[in-house]
């Protein structure tokens, strides 16, 4: 998808173009990868103030039906049965190896749930999502809604002024506000580290919300650029990178994401080959890697132990906040364990790093 | 006088009799962005004209600086091991990356005047 004739746009589109972002095609769509300021500036305001993000090329879907939750456990190693009304969950869609088909956020409201999937995936999501799900449950793909993300330590603050009383809302759940005159629905969640808001507003309303927010003296604009520096700081997996469908829960350390329930009664897609990883431990694990220089290490580079190729980086990068080189790969478990010595061949050199615990970057999720 | 010219891969080459110190436009360092890691060659390495010379990366990615002319590489700006951001601020000054002994002073000729290069960022838009 490299002629941009053929890219989806985002509610924000003309707003991306009049603030000077530059844009690139991810997961289908022309996104802002980043403004004037630069990706540095950007990931640097997010973590000291307040970062917009455009995520509307994500897929927001709901699944509507009493039987939504027994068929969505089906599909996920998640407990969306002890998931209380009003709250939110990390998890993923697996197949039948184990391998994660994306990762998603579930929210479970009154009589439904709702998702958030990723841009790239969501259209073979609701292919896979409808292939399963019973006859009672019906999916509905909310197009014509737009989701801003509001992250870093000001988020609150700003939002309060407009929406009193949100700022006591608790971490990883989901709530209804008028912003603007305009209905929304948040949640208090995000993919940077930080402390923050994601809103889904109508899409014909998107725009003026962000220039509502926009022109918050803490608020400025953030590209994709910018957003896979802190998520990778931050110690989150990104589809297509960390995670795939050749990938387990297991391999990737996302264990934290499954209940004691679900890894004894299994019942969803793939848990032969999960519960077997739970049991036995995987043969591999995503890991964070700290290289001792200045040099970054990028996706692909190989991960050597002794001149033996033990793993390979997944994400690697710049850690602007870290202000260090940072990388997530995946190694042979045997070479997993935090401290170990290895070399990264970046550009033919053998360059010294180790194995570390992320994130690289503390969370600073909000404590209710 | 110095002489500077110009790569259509956004090196500039600033010409001092037998030597010549090596840099990135300014045009190449708004391209890349925030640079954060440069590596350079080592002294006394033979560089060939259109080859990998240096590498230099921002927050996104990593790109190859080639070399714009075969010399031998005399210095080169250790500045930019602890500050790669004087790139950004300086690209045609103390952001330089490397000095060579040229090898074929002849070679210059195929390369872009200051004003030839100005016309082709323009066209680039």
């Amino acid at each position: 998808m490299t002629d941009s004739e053929q890219l989806k746009t985002t509610p924000l589109d003309a707003l991306h173009r009049e603030l000077g972002a530059k844009m690139v095609p991810f997961g289908g769509y022309a996104m802002p990868v980043q403004y004037p300021a630069g990706i540095l500036t950007e990931h640097l305001h997010t973590r000291k103030a307040a970062g917009l993000f455009d995520v509307s090329h994500m897929g927001q879907v709901r699944l509507v039906g009493d039987g939504a939750i027994a068929a969505i456990e089906r599909l996920v190693p998640g407990d969306i049965q002890a998931l209380g009304p009003g709250r939110i969950r990390y998890t993923m869609l697996t197949n039948g190896t184990g391998g994660i088909i994306d990762d998603l956020m579930i929210a479970r409201r009154e009589g439904e749930l709702g998702l958030v999937v990723n841009a790239g995936t969501k259209f073979g999501d609701i292919e896979h999502l409808n292939a399963h799900l019973p006859k009672d449950v019906k999916l509905v793909h909310e197009t014509e809604r737009a989701l801003l993300a509001l992250q870093g330590p000001a988020a609150a603050t700003v939002l309060e002024r407009h929406m009193p009383g949100i700022g006591k809302t608790p971490f990883m759940t989901e709530t209804g506000g008028t912003l603007a005159g305009v209905p929304i629905t948040l949640t208090r969640s995000g993919y940077t580290g930080e402390d923050g808001f994601e809103l889904s507003i109508p899409a014909e309303r998107a725009a003026d919300i962000a220039r509502l927010l926009l022109a918050e003296a803490e608020v400025k604009p953030i590209g994709l650029g910018a957003r896979d520096s802190l998520r990778l700081e931050a110690g989150l997996c990104l589809h297509g990178h960390d995670i795939d469908d050749t990938i387990t829960p297991i391999e990737a350390d996302l264990i934290w994401t499954i209940s004691k329930r679900r890894r004894a009664e299994g019942g969803f897609i793939g848990d032969t080959v999960i519960r077997k990883q739970i049991t036995e431990g995987p043969a591999k694990r995503r890991v964070g890697i700290q290289p001792e220089g200045r040099a970054p290490a990028r996706e692909g580079t190989d991960i050597q132990i002794g001149g033996k190729t033990v793993g390979r980086i997944t994400s690697g990068g710049f850690g602007p906040s870290a202000d260090r080189p940072v990388a997530m790969g995946y190694v042979d478990a045997a070479h997993a364990a935090i401290g170990t010595a290895v070399e990264l061949i970046v550009r033919g050199k053998a360059l010294p790093a180790r194995i570390v615990t992320m994130p690289f970057v503390p969370h600073s999720y909000f404590k209710a | 006088m110095a002489n500077i010219k110009f790569t259509k891969d956004h090196e500039w080459i600033r010409i001092e009799g037998e030597t010549a110190t090596v840099g990135i436009t300014d045009y190449a360092q708004q391209q890349l962005g925030d640079v954060v890691f440069v590596e350079l060659p080592d002294v006394g390495k033979g560089l060939e004209r259109g080859k990998d010379a240096a590498v230099v990366e921002s927050v996104k990615a990593a790109s190859e600086v080639f070399a714009p002319v075969d010399g031998q590489v005399t210095e080169i700006n250790k500045l930019l091991q602890d500050q790669p951001d004087t790139v950004n601020s300086d690209p045609q000054g103390e952001g330089w990356f490397f000095r060579i002994k040229l090898a074929d002073i002849a070679q210059l000729d195929a390369l872009m005047t200051e004003a030839e290069y100005n016309n082709m960022i323009q066209e680039l838009g």
